[in-house]
């Protein structure tokens, strides 16, 4: 849901409070929760859902 | 003219976000490719890389950016990086042997495979020395050894680990350089920003909070670059050298520096799922954008040999 022309709303999957994300997100992209500063995964757009973001693994880098 | 470029990634980072708002800013099809979500056949994978015109690498994961890379160059999808690249880059080991065959001055690395061989390897050069992970990134893992005591204990952990990777010991001369490094991304060798990452750490990677600044590359340090990307196969790269007989005071200053103070350089990586972010927050260089024209050449030149093959089968 678009709260305004900048931010879109969805539910922290960890609190399960309303938060307000960039409107411009994309899937895939990982944010930080606002409430927790847990890092969260863009997992759709249409609704907006959010899943708590994979743990870095070992390979990850450059 | 619009290009179909396809962006293999498991996680938006703001790098791969710039550049997925270039492409689509010029007008080009991106089709965002979740490796997560995709089986990888001998002939032919889920992902819908078929209209393609290019693929680009942008996997966090470095074990999944080998081979989705390399399953796509079996099917004749054109990739960047392409696997023998990433391949190379990929392994620090190989990576200082390729720089070291080809001439680019890199620092002093031996190997070991036990624990026993690699403290003769680390007592061989003396304290301080670096102990690395062959594969990993960020400044994960990697040690600076200052002690007989420390590497002990250090070399027991790792062989404890459990990751059979951690007992190919990777051990490296420590290169005492002026209070940073140089990160340099190069697209087939051609420079496109350079930027310092200073920090009172021994670790200056700027994914540890190294400060960056802008930095003019000089003669020298361009031809390094060039030497460095054909050595490990080219591409768009981030190479990352040290700058030998600098003075940590002559350093510095935020608007940024240059090259000019160094006798020389040494170049201890090169990386290929290259981050850009912080070269284009410390740098004049519209670094998508530069990223973007490079990528448009790549399509344009697989376009042109697809059709020259195409030719070729139907006379």
């Amino acid at each position: 849901m678009t709260s305004d022309t900048d931010t879109l709303t969805a539910e922290d999957p960890i609190t399960g409070e309303e938060i307000e994300i960039p409107a411009d997100v994309e899937v895939g992209e990982i944010i930080d929760s606002p409430v927790t500063g847990t890092e969260l995964e863009v997992i759709s757009l249409d609704p907006v859902v959010l899943e708590e973001a994979p743990e870095l693994e070992e390979d990850w880098g450059e | 003219m619009a290009v179909r470029v396809g962006v293999l990634y498991s996680r938006i980072r703001k790098d791969e976000k710039l550049l997925l708002g270039e492409l689509r800013e010029r007008g080009h099809e991106v089709a965002k490719i979740d490796v997560r979500e995709e089986r990888f056949g001998l002939e032919s994978t889920t992902a819908p890389v078929d209209d393609l015109d290019l693929v680009v690498d942008r996997c966090l994961s470095t074990s999944r950016s080998l081979y989705a890379a390399r399953f796509l160059d079996s099917y004749g999808v054109p990739v960047v990086n392409s696997p023998e690249t990433g391949d190379v880059c990929a392994d620090k080991a190989k990576n200082s042997l390729a720089l070291a065959e080809a001439d680019v001055p890199t620092p002093a690395t031996e190997v070991a495979f036990t624990k026993e061989a690699a403290l003769e390897a680390i007592e061989s050069f003396g304290y301080p020395c670096v102990l690395k992970p062959v594969t990993g990134s960020w400044g994960r893992l990697m040690a600076k050894i200052d002690s007989r005591n420390a590497a002990e204990a250090i070399l027991e952990h790792k062989e404890t680990l459990g990751h059979y990777e951690h007992k190919v010991f990777y051990v490296q001369e420590f290169v005492d350089k002026p209070g940073r490094d140089v990160r340099v991304l190069a697209v087939d060798g051609e420079p496109v920003a350079a930027m310092t990452r200073s920090s009172d750490h021994w670790l200056t990677n700027a994914a540890k909070g190294g400060e960056t600044a802008a930095f003019d590359l000089d003669e020298r340090a361009t031809e390094l670059v060039e030497k460095a990307s054909d050595a490990v196969g080219g591409g768009m790269l981030g190479v990352d050298l040290m700058e030998v007989g600098v003075e940590p005071e002559a350093d510095a200053g935020e608007t940024g520096v240059d090259g000019d103070g160094a006798d020389d350089y040494t170049v201890h990586e090169v990386n290929h799922t290259v981050e850009f972010k912080a070269l284009d927050a410390a740098t004049d260089v519209d670094v998508p954008a530069r990223v973007v024209d490079w990528l448009e050449t790549k399509a344009a030149a697989a376009a042109g040999e697809g059709a020259e093959e195409s030719t070729e089968a139907t006379t």
